[in-house]
């Protein structure tokens, strides 16, 4: 099988402090992979070990067959990995066009392009001029996704995009998934609501204190193995 | 009256040569929060720079500037990615004191292959011609200073917020960390700032050269110069930066009408001023 992510025992540390104990993760191409668990599981560790925020082995982290644990986020970007961060972090000096024309800033080819993000969020078209900080978190989210989208990435990470949003948001954005992860684009889903995880992917990950407590396609995995492994008891 | 208002306009015009000084200043703060204390000394470096290769091609100190800039820029690169990117952090600390021992360096290097003699660049006839305006008579070279320092900062404004460049440094000013996800290199990025921020040096360094002598400890001074104009704008504000010089400027002129050892001090009282009743300026950029 041709992964296109693998991490073979990571370790990520914060200073002293150790996040994440020998992970082992694969993702196939084209793969939309959830990753569950409690606050404080390491699922954003685990996201900023993998874009090059946080720095590892350089074997620890494998894309295409080639080491990437020791890059830095740039290099990892150009390589085709995008991250959409917790809690959208957009840049509040930049009107919303020019958040998604920082995405494009690694010059990828591929179908996204201001064009098709408006598309897909007809919204932003009309604020594309205002600061991005004048926009409802909805929107930011939805500015967050599209300059993710702007990098054409090959394998795309969400981490938490429904936290702090309406649930009539949340339902807007998940149905808008599926049309962005069609275009053969593998995903990384990190999500607090479990059922929504689920719903769109097709194999779980769910992390506690550091480690896999459960892996396995979402159609197998029982609700009382999400459970146990979710908080860490026997159910 | 008219020597008051000549006063006035002489005041302006030397705000034009501040705001230069100040504009390096306030880009490498705005985009790496680098407060910059050897900037004094590397625009006596740039003058030096000027006076060397009009010295030595024979060419006009405005010629010379077509090789001052790029060298500087140059040096501005290399400075922030060999040194300065590895003092930049959550303490803000280790820049200043890397920067004040630059300030040394750079003084004594100046020192040994200079010698303490005053220099001047001279520009020609340029130097002493003057317009009649009205009865208020106004040199050519501070007017043209002047013009240039608008021209810069329009410039400046125009990277700053136009380009894909100056969206770089927006981006990286905000976030580091995602600006980073985006396939920015902040090391990169503070680079050309810093580059940047040196070609707009070489302008200062070569019409302060131009305007007065210098020798090499009298960079301090200019840094203080800047200081005051950054402040006294607005932080973050590149035409607040020119309003700033200005103020400072016609201060000082109008220090020295009323006796010519009130010039220095006269434009320190404006800053403090202004300091005390708008502390962050009177145009800082909206706080976010």
């Amino acid at each position: 099988m041709s992964d296109l992510l693998t991490l073979t025992s990571l370790d990520a540390h914060y200073g002293d402090f150790q996040a994440l104990y020998g992970l082992d993760l694969s993702v196939s191409e084209g793969e939309v992979i959830a990753i569950i668990g409690a606050n404080g599981a390491g699922k954003t560790t685990l996201m900023r070990s993998i874009s090059g925020l946080l720095k590892n082995r350089a074997e620890a982290v494998h894309y295409r067959g080639q080491p990437i644990g020791a890059m830095r986020a740039d290099q990892v970007a150009a390589l085709g990995i995008a991250l959409v961060p917790e809690g959208r972090q957009l840049f509040p000096s930049l009107s919303v066009e020019e958040n998604l024309l920082i995405g494009g800033k690694t010059g990828r080819k591929g179908p996204w392009s201001l064009g098709a993000v408006y598309d897909l969020f007809p919204i932003l078209q009309e604020r594309r001029t205002q600061a991005s900080t004048s926009l409802s978190g909805g929107q930011q989210q939805m500015v967050a996704i599209g300059r993710a989208l702007m990098a054409n990435p090959d394998l795309i990470l969400f981490d938490e995009i429904s936290l702090g949003l309406a649930p009539v948001i949340i339902r807007q954005i998940y149905e808008a998934l599926p049309g962005i992860v069609g275009q053969g684009m593998t995903a990384m889903i990190v999500e607090q609501d479990i059922t929504k995880a689920l719903s769109v992917s097709s194999r779980v990950y769910c992390l506690q204190e550091g480690r896999v407590a459960l892996e396995g396609r979402t159609d197998d995995v029982t609700h009382d193995q999400i459970t146990a492994a979710y908080f860490g008891v026997e159910a | 009256m008219i020597e008051w208002s000549g006063a006035i306009v002489q005041g302006v015009l030397l705000g034009g040569l501040y705001a230069l000084f100040a504009a390096g200043l306030s880009l490498i703060f705005g985009v790496m929060r680098l407060v910059n204390i050897a900037h004094g000394d590397l625009i006596i470096l740039a003058a030096y720079l000027g006076l060397s290769t009009t010295v030595m091609l024979g060419v006009h100190p405005f010629v010379a500037l077509l090789i001052v800039m790029p060298v500087m820029a140059g040096i501005g690169y290399v400075l922030q990615r060999g040194v300065l990117n590895r003092t930049l952090g959550p303490d803000i600390l280790p820049p200043l004191l890397v920067t004040f021992g630059l300030s040394v360096i750079i003084q004594n290097a100046l020192l040994e292959t200079y010698t303490a003699d005053p220099r001047k660049l001279s520009g020609g006839a340029i130097d002493t011609a003057s317009l009649d305006l009205g009865g208020i008579t106004v040199g050519v070279l501070p007017l043209v200073t002047f013009g240039i320092a608008v021209a810069v900062i329009a410039g400046l404004q125009f990277v700053f917020y136009r380009t894909a460049l100056g969206r770089g440094f927006r981006a990286v000013s905000d976030n580091q960390d995602i600006a980073q996800l985006m396939g920015l290199n902040k090391a990169h990025v503070f680079g050309v700032a810093m580059a940047l921020a040196l070609a707009v040096v070489a302008i200062a360094g070569v019409l302060l050269g131009m305007r007065t002598s210098f020798d090499p400890a009298i960079g301090g001074g200019r840094l203080i110069f800047g200081f005051e104009a950054v402040i006294i704008g607005g932080l973050g504000n590149l035409w607040g930066t020119l309003a700033g010089g200005v103020i400072l400027g016609v201060a000082q002129t109008i220090g020295a009408k009323i006796d010519p050892g009130f010039q220095i001090l006269a434009g320190h009282i404006a800053f403090l001023v202004v300091l005390a009743v708008r502390p962050n300026g009177l145009f800082p950029r909206v706080a976010h």
